[in-house]
């Protein structure tokens, strides 16, 4: 009997103190995403209450609106292009980093100060000037004997400014992978050498083998943001100039919620985004039995 | 042999690397100094020809008779709160799950780890429906009240940090009388004061750089934080005093880059700890 009173009393404590917690993540989460899925098989504007329409729009969606696959097509061409690009140079610097031994830290903070600014206003309006048509970036290339290119009029090139800024940013990426560095004994690689393994094969056959699970980490994490960029685009190009060339998914998702008020369409939006972002995510774990390598299991 | 040589290399590539990725954040606060109408003649150059602080008075007069004093206190006044709630309640929150064995723990967990990945566009519709029937629109309160909830990110890492302090504390404090609040008042909390650090530098910078949320809500000039204030100020339309957007725009990167090198040491090991973003 004791115990048992004890046991609800814990219980007690326990929501309690998780109680900040349950109120947000039912108040701010479970409501409003089955709130968005209710609205997205309806008609609202915010004026007139909701009128359902079933899956109508679903079907304009998916049958009528070629600005909505347009926008799918450069959030793809967007992430699969920044992502990797983003990665790869974290990694190399990474191992470079973690190779020299004065200065280390110097070169830590100042790779990474771009991840700390990167996403604000202040930056996105830099970016715009620096990437105009007399900025800095043509500028330089003129130097250098280059002709410069309307990298914000031109459709072709938009859309790589918006990359570049996302690689610009791949210190908090570096930072990810030089913590596993680290973690990879050193000893592998003394044994590797005894054996005679040049660099590129330890490369590949123990450097990146034990990266895996942190490569799965950030690519997961990484492929999310980039679906969701959003700031930048329209902070750069407002509306998705030049001709939709930058028209992200989730800039043309706020267009039609905040500028259109079609909140219904929104929310339809919305849920794609979600099944999509969900879809990826569990492709991606569902890929990595065949190429993560998780070093405990030799040891099971 | 092989091995002296390639810090030399590999200095020289990063060095090449770092005065690239810094000319970007150099130019802009070189551009603040010169004068608006040469700030596209010489674009690419560093150093302006003459040092100009004119930038600074007339973009500080800001947008639409409001000043940027308005802006910068605005954008305190919402951060501040916002840290100060998402930091707090998620240390209480780390506490309940890390140190009370109740029924449904785990479930509860799981649902919020899996809320962390959950993206805000999901909920931004409805969160708008909502906070417009509160009559929240163009006050500040959609952008605080929703922090006191809680950060999943920071009850996380706080969770992590609590589990290396050892249990025989509480067990102690409990013994001379400590239910689990005072326990956590007076024995969890004073000990996890770095971790909370970490989460307070996390936090400033988030809300600082936090655009869209302000975006949605505030409508009012004299309510803008600085991120919004330097986007409309940005406008082609409106503006077009490069080196007055300039001198704004670099201003409003301070705060976050001086909390940086000053408290780069709790990111860094906050990274490490929990293998998260930045």
């Amino acid at each position: 009997m004791a115990t048992r009173k004890a046991g609800g009393y814990r219980n007690l404590t326990g929501y309690a103190f998780i109680s900040p917690f349950l109120i947000g993540f039912f108040g701010l989460t479970v409501i409003p995403v089955a709130m968005t899925l209710y609205l997205s098989f309806t008609d609202y504007n915010m004026l007139r209450p909701p009128e359902w329409i079933g899956l109508e729009h679903y079907e304009r969606m998916f049958t009528k609106d070629e600005k909505f696959w347009h926008s799918l097509r450069v959030t793809f061409f967007y992430t699969f292009t920044a992502v990797p690009l983003r990665l790869i140079v974290a990694l190399a610097i990474a191992m470079l980093v973690a190779k020299i031994v004065r200065g280390a830290g110097f070169y830590r903070t100042v790779l990474y100060l771009p991840s700390i600014i990167g996403g604000s206003v202040a930056v996105a309006v830099m970016w715009r000037q620096l990437f105009g048509l007399e900025g800095a970036i043509n500028t330089i290339l003129k130097w250098l004997g280059l002709s410069g290119v309307s990298w914000l009029g031109d459709p072709k090139y938009a859309i790589w400014t918006l990359i570049l800024l996302y690689g610009w940013q791949f210190g908090s990426s570096m930072l990810i992978f030089l913590a596993g560095l680290k973690n990879i004994p050193n000893d592998y690689y003394e044994a590797a050498s005894v054996d005679g393994a040049g660099s590129v094969t330890m490369f590949f056959r123990i450097t990146l083998p034990l990266l895996t699970p942190v490569i799965l980490f950030n690519v997961v994490i990484q492929l999310i943001n980039g679906f969701l960029a959003f700031t930048p685009a329209y902070v750069i190009f407002g509306d998705g100039r030049p001709l939709g060339a930058t028209l992200m998914y989730v800039l043309y998702l706020f267009q039609n919620a905040f500028t259109f008020f079609d909140m219904g369409y929104a929310s339809g939006m919305a849920w794609v985004l979600l099944v999509i972002v969900g879809l990826l995510t569990a492709l991606i774990f569902k890929s990595s039995e065949y190429w993560v390598h998780y070093e405990s299991k030799g040891d099971r | 042999m092989r091995l002296r040589r390639i810090p030399v290399i590999s200095h020289a590539i990063l060095l090449a690397l770092t005065v690239s990725m810094l000319y970007p954040v150099a130019w802009m606060v070189a551009s603040s100094f010169k004068e608006s109408s040469s700030v596209f003649v010489d674009a690419a150059s560093l150093i302006p020809n003459q040092w100009n602080f004119d930038n600074y008075i007339n973009g500080w007069k800001g947008v639409a008779g409001v000043t940027f004093t308005t802006f910068f206190k605005n954008t305190f006044l919402v951060v501040g709160i916002s840290t100060i709630g998402s930091v707090l309640s998620s240390a209480v929150i780390a506490f309940g799950f890390s140190r009370i064995r109740f029924r449904g723990r785990n479930l509860w967990f799981v649902c919020m780890m899996l809320t962390m990945l959950l993206p805000y566009e999901i909920v931004m519709v409805p969160q708008y429906i909502l906070f417009n029937q509160f009559g929240w629109i163009n006050t500040y309160l959609p952008l605080i009240i929703p922090t006191f909830f809680g950060t999943p990110f920071f009850v996380f890492l706080m969770m992590q940090f609590i589990r290396s302090i050892p249990y025989d504390l509480d067990e102690a404090a409990e013994i001379d009388g400590c239910n689990k609040f005072t326990t956590f008042v007076r024995i969890i909390l004073p000990l996890i004061l770095p971790a909370m650090m970490t989460c307070v530098i996390f936090s400033f910078y988030w809300r600082w750089d936090d655009f869209l949320a302000p975006l949605l809500y505030l409508n009012k000039v004299s309510l803008y934080t600085v991120s919004l204030a330097i986007k409309m100020f940005s406008d082609p339309d409106n503006v077009t005093d490069w080196g007055a957007l300039f001198a704004m725009s670099t201003l409003s990167l301070i705060p976050v880059c001086a909390a940086f090198f000053a408290f780069q040491r709790y990111i860094v090991e906050g990274i490490h700890t929990s293998g998260l973003k930045g």
